[in-house]
């Protein structure tokens, strides 16, 4: 390997939390992105043809060295590390929410998911998955929500435009815009009376 | 309904039921599952048999003590009865399930979503990283080696340094309200009626006033004097309640 992918294969071990691009580039100030790039590559080469028990993954807007799935069970049954418990149903639907209208108020989501969140959002707030971004224009001046980097870390996405785009989605619906939700209203209402047209 | 982890399905200590998780997200999410087992249109809804439905399955899952499921019970009952009022041809009918519809919608594209999170969730959740190591624990603050003579040139140190504050005297003068009552007492016990510049003059010092002025208040709450001022900034009057004195 190469001393600049030796520089950065020590940095990498060394942390704990994902390094970005940025401050990859503040251990050697004279590399140049393309070869802080190549440098990556050369270590992520470097585990898999070598086959390594570990591998550079790029996530949350940076890289760290993760180790392979095939081994999380050996060795989470010598308790040497545990995986983070999983995540329910109703935090995953309310993160999916957030993620994809961020930022939103807490009726805002719960408009979408039929329940109430406060609860839920104070407990993904506590876990570092959402953040407060800003306060709303509404009545009462509302919190809005937002994800965090640890959210995108949770989940392995590199940023939150990996995540399918709204008209990928099987159901295409409205992209948020916000108090300009007659319209897709008016067409679902079509699209049922249409349907309802031949059998009543 | 407020637990983050699958495996927390303890009752949420702030509401008094509890809901269990692992079936249903919601009433959005019952609802959806009945469409699907219903294998029914959701543009069409047969509004009359998912209602009874959903009400039936609320009662088995014990869920009927949830706001949201009963919330939505209501919903679906009313537009039931929307249905079933008669429409002319003429007027612009609208569906009373087009709102549900949309949320329908909304919600099952949230869904898709959450079916991408989990997955990717579950793969990240299958690689470790490197493992936080905590601080070392910060070793006990090793006793202080001083004299006294150095600790007191150190106070020394700091204090010259520091600006010096700008000091007042202040001289404790106690108030005197029991004296102030005697003098009052004995004025009044010659003259039935005093002014308040009788009993204070301008040499008197501010405790003094103050003094005589509590002292006031007092015998008037005792109920001895009358105080009286007959018009804003006059002089005050005081005289000997006599109804009281009668009494």
């Amino acid at each position: 390997m190469t001393p600049l992918a030796k520089l950065l294969e020590a940095a990498l071990f060394a942390s704990a939390r994902p390094i970005s691009t940025d401050e990859l580039a503040a251990l050697d100030g004279e590399a140049s992105r393309a070869e802080l790039q190549s440098a990556l590559d050369e270590i992520r080469e470097h585990y898999d043809v070598e086959g390594h028990g570990v591998e550079l993954s790029e996530l949350a807007g940076g890289w760290q060295i993760l180790t392979r799935a095939e081994y999380t069970e050996a060795i989470e049954r010598a308790q040497l590390a545990a995986r983070p418990a999983r995540l329910s149903g109703a935090a995953l639907e309310s993160l999916a929410i957030i993620a994809y209208r961020q930022p939103i108020s807490r009726s805002e989501i719960e408009e979408i998911r039929g329940v109430a969140v406060g609860g839920m959002l104070k407990s993904l707030h506590e876990r570092g998955l959402i953040d407060v971004v800003g306060r709303g224009e509404g009545l009462g001046r509302p919190l809005l929500y937002g994800t965090t980097p640890l959210f995108l870390e949770h989940f392995a996405l590199r940023h939150l435009e990996e995540l399918p785009r709204a008209d990928e989605l099987a159901i295409a619906l409205r992209v948020p815009v916000r108090d300009a939700d007659a319209e897709p209203v008016a067409s679902a209402a079509a699209a049922a009376s249409a349907g309802s047209a031949g059998s009543e | 309904m407020t637990a983050v982890f699958q495996s927390d399905t303890s009752a949420n200590p702030e509401s008094g039921f509890h809901v269990e998780l692992t079936a249903f997200s919601g009433p959005l999410d019952l609802l959806l599952s009945l469409i699907r087992e219903e294998q029914v249109d959701i543009y069409d809804i047969p509004i009359a048999r998912i209602c009874e439905q959903f009400v039936a399955r609320i009662r088995t899952l014990g869920l009927n003590e949830a706001a949201e499921y009963l919330e939505m019970a209501a919903r679906l009952l009313r537009i039931k009865a929307q249905m079933l009022l008669p429409r002319t041809e003429s007027e612009q009918w609208e569906d009373p399930r087009a709102e549900l519809v949309r949320r329908l919608l909304e919600y099952q594209q949230m869904r898709e979503v959450v079916d991408v999170l989990e997955r990717r969730g579950e793969e990240r959740r299958n690689q470790f990283a490197r493992a936080y190591l905590p601080q070392a624990a910060a070793p006990p603050q090793a006793p202080l080696a001083l004299s006294l003579a150095e600790l007191l040139a150190a106070v020394d140190r700091v204090l010259r340094a520091s600006k010096v504050p700008n000091m007042h005297e202040v001289i404790p003068r106690a108030l005197d309200v029991p004296g102030a009552i005697t003098i009052i007492r004995s004025v009044l016990a010659m003259r039935a009626r005093i002014m308040w510049t009788d009993i204070i003059t301008s040499a008197s010092e501010p405790w003094q006033i103050l003094s005589t002025l509590l002292g006031l208040l007092e015998l008037a709450k005792l109920g001895e004097i009358k105080v009286a001022q007959l018009k804003p900034y006059a002089d005050v009057e005081i005289s000997r309640d006599t109804a009281s004195e009668a009494a």
